[in-house]
């Protein structure tokens, strides 16, 4: 009887430790610590006005959606100012606003866009399997994906910059600076392949996260020195824990972000790429800009768009 | 379809490569300190059993993401971190697959008849000689089938690992993604190459199961 009751006590003491300590955890993994706390829940979204009596010829994509009645749009949940979901689950960023930009040209409402977080690695695959109707989530347009993705757009350019701690003026020089320092980017990602390739620093200094949010973490808890990807994440993080973050500023490529569109679907990018080029045109573009990522600070007008 | 494989081969190698080292370092480990729990569990002393049922009844299935999390950011937070993300990985794999080696040899010894042990006891053997001499040897022949088991989850859940710095098999699909590779064939093929590793498994086990049977 007394060794039972020494178990029961044990056992419960230790169940008791690794609940606090995984309720201590969980922030971190799942949304950047202390980085993402302060300004983490989203405002009010863009006013938008679904077109009427809007018919895209054509595209299967479309017929589908309009018997629907909504868009099914692949989105990412966890780059702030960009593609974001707060606690109370509500979406916001400058990616989510084209999204919704675009379901209002197609003439479907924007407010019942159904979202489904498709990470990186399964971005072609759901595309190809027409498990979302568009994609707009940092989409980066290469040749290789061209061959299995319609891209429309570009609708905005990135470039590759350095995410660092506020007080550390040791990588103020850019990509040359990164030699001997610790980096840390998404699994398998462009800029960490770029850094590998590059051999910007040495493959031991290199870590590989499967959100950029989980390397912000680890940059606060100096784990690693800089967060590499594009300006336009790392801006989003920035502003996010101005205090205590920056962005380094000089960035090293140049991204051309796009819509991906199912690849037979051409009707369907003609038509993207119009309601682009119209809210460049109309101020559109610049409006949502400046309501979400130029909130950090800096400035910037519509690409050109790419029309193949 | 080969194209894909061929194509990008130094990715497959050194991706399976780290898996194949993350599963022999933690599969080691986890044998031994799962062996030990187990040893812990069916021991005189109250404080050791307690030790055992307090460690298998926290970490027997806590998800395994949580663990990894646990290590990489907990830990960090509370300056306990591993020297680097291969080891803490093996850490978070070796913690998570013990609970589960531990229960699969404390089946086993209780497979085995209680006249061995009061026998050996009689003769004048210590616990730990009753243990390793007499009822451990006997107990392994009924844990083969479980243990192998075991060993394969441990195998597949490496690729957790992935998400965690450790670029093992399961950080290619992303890293193919980038490359703008197809994803359905990169995954056929990984497929394929955990298929691979766990043929030497199934035959290992056959192999054991006739070297330890009853004539």
């Amino acid at each position: 009887m007394r060794m039972r009751t020494l178990v029961a006590t044990f056992g419960v003491a230790a169940l008791a430790l690794t609940a606090a300590a995984c309720g201590k955890d969980e922030p971190a993994a799942g949304g950047g610590g202390d980085a993402g706390a302060a300004s983490d829940s989203c405002g009010e979204l863009h006013k938008f006005t679904a077109a009427s009596g809007v018919d895209v010829a054509g595209s299967q994509t479309f017929t589908k959606a309009k018997t629907r009645g909504n868009l099914i749009v692949g989105v990412k949940a966890d780059q702030p100012n960009l593609g974001y979901k707060d606690a109370d689950g509500k979406r916001c960023g400058f990616d989510i606003e084209v999204a919704r930009m675009v379901s209002a040209g197609l003439g479907l409402d924007p407010d019942k866009i159904e979202y489904k977080e498709i990470p990186s690695a399964n971005r072609e695959t759901a595309i190809a399997g027409g498990e979302i109707d568009y994609y707009v989530g940092t989409y980066s347009i290469t040749d290789k994906r061209k061959k299995q993705v319609g891209f429309a757009g570009p609708y905005f350019i990135a470039g590759q910059d350095l995410l660092v701690r506020k007080d550390d003026t040791s990588m103020d020089a850019g990509k040359t600076a990164l030699k001997g320092k610790k980096v840390c980017s998404a699994t398998g990602s462009t800029p960490i392949q770029r850094v590998k390739d590059e051999q910007l620093t040495e493959a031991s200094n290199i870590s590989e996260f499967k959100t950029y949010s989980e390397c912000v973490s680890q940059l606060l808890d100096k784990k690693v020195d800089a967060v590499t990807t594009d300006d336009a994440i790392l801006k989003g993080y920035a502003a996010t824990a101005p205090d205590e973050l920056k962005v380094v500023g000089k960035p090293f490529s140049t991204e051309k972000y796009g819509i991906g569109v199912p690849l037979a679907d051409k009707a369907l990018r003609d038509k993207v790429n119009s309601i682009l080029e119209t809210s460049a045109s109309d101020g559109t573009w610049k409006a949502i800009y400046d309501e979400t990522l130029g909130k950090s600070g800096s400035d910037s007008t519509p690409p050109p768009l790419e029309k193949y | 379809m080969f194209s894909v494989l061929t194509d990008n081969w130094p990715l497959f190698r050194d991706g399976f490569w780290l898996t194949i080292r993350l599963f022999l370092v933690s599969g080691v480990l986890s044998l031994v300190l799962g062996t030990i729990l187990g040893a812990f569990r069916v021991s005189p002393i109250p404080a050791l059993r307690a030790i055992g049922t307090g460690y298998v009844n926290t970490l027997r299935n806590t998800p395994l993401t949580l663990v990894f999390a646990f290590l990489f950011f907990g830990a960090a937070k509370m300056q306990l971190a591993l020297p680097n993300p291969f080891w803490t990985g093996v850490g978070a794999l070796t913690i998570y697959t013990s609970a589960f080696v531990c229960e699969v040899v404390r089946s086993g010894v209780n497979t085995v008849a209680p006249g061995q042990s009061e026998a050996a006891r009689a003769v004048g053997m210590t616990f730990a000689q009753v243990l390793t001499i007499v009822v451990l040897p006997q107990a392994f022949r009924a844990i083969i089938p479980p243990l192998t088991s075991v060993f394969i989850a441990l195998l597949k859940n490496t690729t957790i690992a992935a998400g965690f710095s450790v670029a093992e098999a399961g950080s290619i699909p992303a890293a193919m993604s980038e490359r703008g590779e197809n994803q359905l064939l990169t995954l056929v093929w990984i497929t394929i190459g955990f298929l691979i590793l766990i043929v030497p498994l199934i035959f290992l086990q056959r192999w054991a199961e006739r070297r330890v049977a009853v004539a």
